[in-house]
């Protein structure tokens, strides 16, 4: 029998013929990126390729395979399961309960009350106290929050951006309380109001003064938190709004662009904050495609920072980020299944690279997920780590012929995006014109049809359905802890030296109003146990709300 | 009363703080390309604001969309304000993340269809339809 000596020679006199005779389940195989899929991919698809150029090695430009070189050979990827809820007593005692089962960071959801700068007792917090996260709304709720948690000893993510700098300096003063310095924390504060924007939701000022509470961020932990990651310019949300990956690729990285631009226009060395920059990414169930996100991501960004912006030390080229599995993948339907999606999601987030990962529970398209489901997400993490064998080779899909040709096109795509993002002034003037809002919309509406169409196959929910009970045993967040909540704060009001408090609100509203750094000031009120509420306010009253933009 | 009218008018709404509102504008745009004429608030939106918008704009029906959990708080007072602006005809139905056992008493209070992750956007169309057609046969025109 004659062997073919090119794919394409294949083609013609092995797989038409097949498929002639027994045709393909479907007319055409594309991912949702909208990237056409070859039956297989071989040496021929990578003839534009160089190793050394576009691959490297781990650890060093364009960092594709790893931002280190021994990746998880040394550690593996810091386990970080998004947690809060109910009160500051409340999750303390869940952080306590995850450390206590291994896992190896915090992370921090705040309630919406807190992540839109109002008290827990405004009237716009009605019903919203406690229920998506944690409500902070002074400082003696963050005392209770990280009780007995040393913070030389863990690092915290928190994911809070309109409020950002309060939220990050309220953590800095518990540090201070117990003796640990500015130098030695370690955590990230989400910070990206563009995105808020864009999909999230949760902004408070005009983009502008946003952007700059955003820089005076970059500007103080330059000289004062080197630990510290400033700010996570996420996709995740983009992602769950709808978009694909190559948009979610795009934007999050035309977002990048837009904050890295605007710290070095108002005077600040590339190199002096890039460093502390962070990501944040989806995963996905196509594991392949997402592995392949991961991997452009990175040589993505080192191209941007060292080409575009001429960033000189290596740490600034790389791209470190955190991934969570995808909330949007998750089904009402026979909620088990969850357990399998969040598996492979992780799968794919390892086998990209991750820094830390959240695995979601198999019960958070009900409610958020009880501390049995949670143990079950932490525990999916535990066997990747310690069970499968990933961990052990660092990028072990890089030279897959499929891969790569995955990873060049997903690049390709996305920066056609920027370029386009690019035109029309940047991320924050495209999407003042609703361009990613635009885009990302058209997606999830595409998405819906093909599913109603069942043109794509959501497994209990558009095929292979079951008649179930509902799920027993969903978390429920009770009444009364919004009730202890607002009395606790009242009985902060109380207690405070109240003329403290005043005075340096009225200091913050003149620092807003000048050119000076916002940080400092309001590091003082939160010592000054002023309240969310206060410092958010008087930031209101200085810059203004954004407007709700609405497109359908 | 105004003309009869074979159109019918929505009013998708987000109340509270939640951002998350792919599903309310995945469904509004389902619901204007099945033929209805709709008009989405945007996010964050108060119960009065809610209200005022759905009276001004003279819709057949108030979609609610929730997902941070806020419902049995944030449902009461746009129920009450529209009972006191005379508007109790109008059908309220309620998207997002609602738990089973909280159904009964959101019935209890008014609304009339309560619709979770999963559901097709046809049979929301097609319980709206139904809803309003029993609404306006009882009411003469």
């Amino acid at each position: 029998m004659a062997e073919s000596k090119s794919k394409r020679e294949w083609r013609e006199k092995v797989y038409d013929p097949g498929v002639k005779r027994n045709p393909e389940r479907q007319p055409h195989f594309e991912t949702e990126a909208g990237i056409p899929q070859e039956p297989v991919y071989t040496p021929e698809d990578l003839t534009q390729s160089d190793y050394t150029r576009d691959d490297g090695f781990p650890g060093e430009y364009p960092y594709t395979r790893g931002i280190q070189p021994t990746m998880y050979r040394g550690r593996t990827w810091t386990m970080r399961q998004y947690a809060g809820f109910s009160t500051a007593e409340e999750s303390n005692r869940r952080y306590k309960f995850l450390l206590g089962q291994g896992q190896t960071g915090l992370s921090v959801a705040f309630d919406l009350p807190t992540q839109t700068g109002y008290d827990s007792d405004d009237p716009m917090a009605l019903g919203e106290v406690g229920k998506v996260g944690v409500p902070i709304a002074s400082l003696r709720d963050m005392e209770t929050l990280f009780d007995g948690i040393a913070l030389d000893k863990v690092s915290t993510s928190m994911t809070i951006n309109a409020t950002a700098s309060i939220l990050m300096c309220l953590y800095a003063a518990v540090g201070k309380k117990q003796g640990v310095g500015l130098d030695k924390l370690d955590g990230t504060i989400q910070n990206d109001i563009l995105k808020e924007y864009i999909a999230r939701g949760t902004y408070i000022y005009p983009a502008r003064p946003s952007m700059r509470l955003v820089t005076d961020v970059f500007k103080f932990c330059s000289k004062n938190m080197p630990r510290w990651n400033t700010i996570s310019i996420s996709g995740y949300h983009m992602r769950e709004a709808g978009c694909t990956a190559a948009q979610e690729l795009a934007f999050t990285l035309g977002d990048g662009i837009e904050y890295v631009q605007n710290a070095v226009n108002v005077g600040l060395d590339v190199d002096s904050f890039a460093g502390n920059l962070s990501f944040f990414f989806a995963s996905h169930n196509n594991l392949l495609e997402e592995v392949a996100k991961f991997r452009a991501a990175r040589r993505m960004w080192a191209k941007i920072m060292r080409e575009r912006f001429k960033a000189q030390n290596p740490r600034s080229w790389t791209l470190r980020f955190h991934t969570q599995t995808a909330g949007v993948t998750l089904t009402a339907q026979q909620s088990d299944n969850n357990v399998i999606r969040c598996t492979v999601q992780a799968l794919a987030a390892v086998l990209g690279g991750t820094q830390s990962l959240h695995v979601n529970s198999r019960d958070e398209a009900l409610a958020l997920p009880t501390e049995q489901s949670v143990q079950i997400s932490l525990r999916t993490q535990q066997i990747l780590a310690n069970e499968s064998g990933v961990a052990d080779v660092v990028d072990p899909l890089g030279g897959s012929y499929y891969v790569e040709t995955l990873t060049n096109e997903l690049e390709k795509k996305a920066f056609e995006y920027i370029r386009r993002i690019d035109d029309m002034g940047g991320a924050l003037a495209a999407l003042e014109q609703g361009f990613q809002q635009r885009e990302i919309q058209d997606a999830a509406y595409k998405h819906q049809m093909l599913v109603e169409q069942k043109k794509r196959i959501i497994v209990g929910v558009n095929q292979y359905q079951t008649v179930e009970p509902p799920v027993a045993g969903i978390m429920r967040i009770n009444q009364e802890a919004a009730r202890q909540q607002i009395a606790k704060l009242q009985d902060v009001r109380k207690k405070r030296d109240s003329s403290k408090a005043q005075q340096v609100l009225k200091q913050l509203d003149a620092v807003a109003r000048s050119n000076e750094n916002t940080v400092p000031i309001i590091m003082e009120c939160v010592e000054a146990y002023c309240t969310m509420g206060e410092i958010a306010g008087t930031l209101r009253k200085v810059f203004g709300e954004a407007r709700h933009l609405a497109t359908v | 009363m105004t003309q009869p009218r074979d159109n019918i008018r929505v009013l998708v709404a987000k109340p509270g703080l939640d951002g998350h509102d792919r599903g309310a504008k995945v469904v509004a745009r389902a619901l204007r390309d099945s033929g209805m004429e709709v008009i989405y608030t945007g996010i964050r939106q108060t119960p009065h604001m809610i209200v005022s918008a759905a009276i001004q704009e003279d819709v057949d029906v108030v979609g609610l969309s929730i997902l941070s959990g806020a419902h049995m708080e944030l449902v009461p007072p746009i129920m009450d304000a529209l009972k006191q602006q005379g508007a109790e005809d109008m059908l309220v139905i309620l998207g997002g993340i609602i738990p089973e056992e909280d159904r009964p008493q959101l019935q209890k209070m008014g609304v009339v269809g309560v619709f979770g992750p999963g559901t097709s956007t046809q049979d929301i169309a097609e319980f709206i339809r139904k809803e309003v057609r029993k609404r306006r046969e009882k009411q003469p025109a």
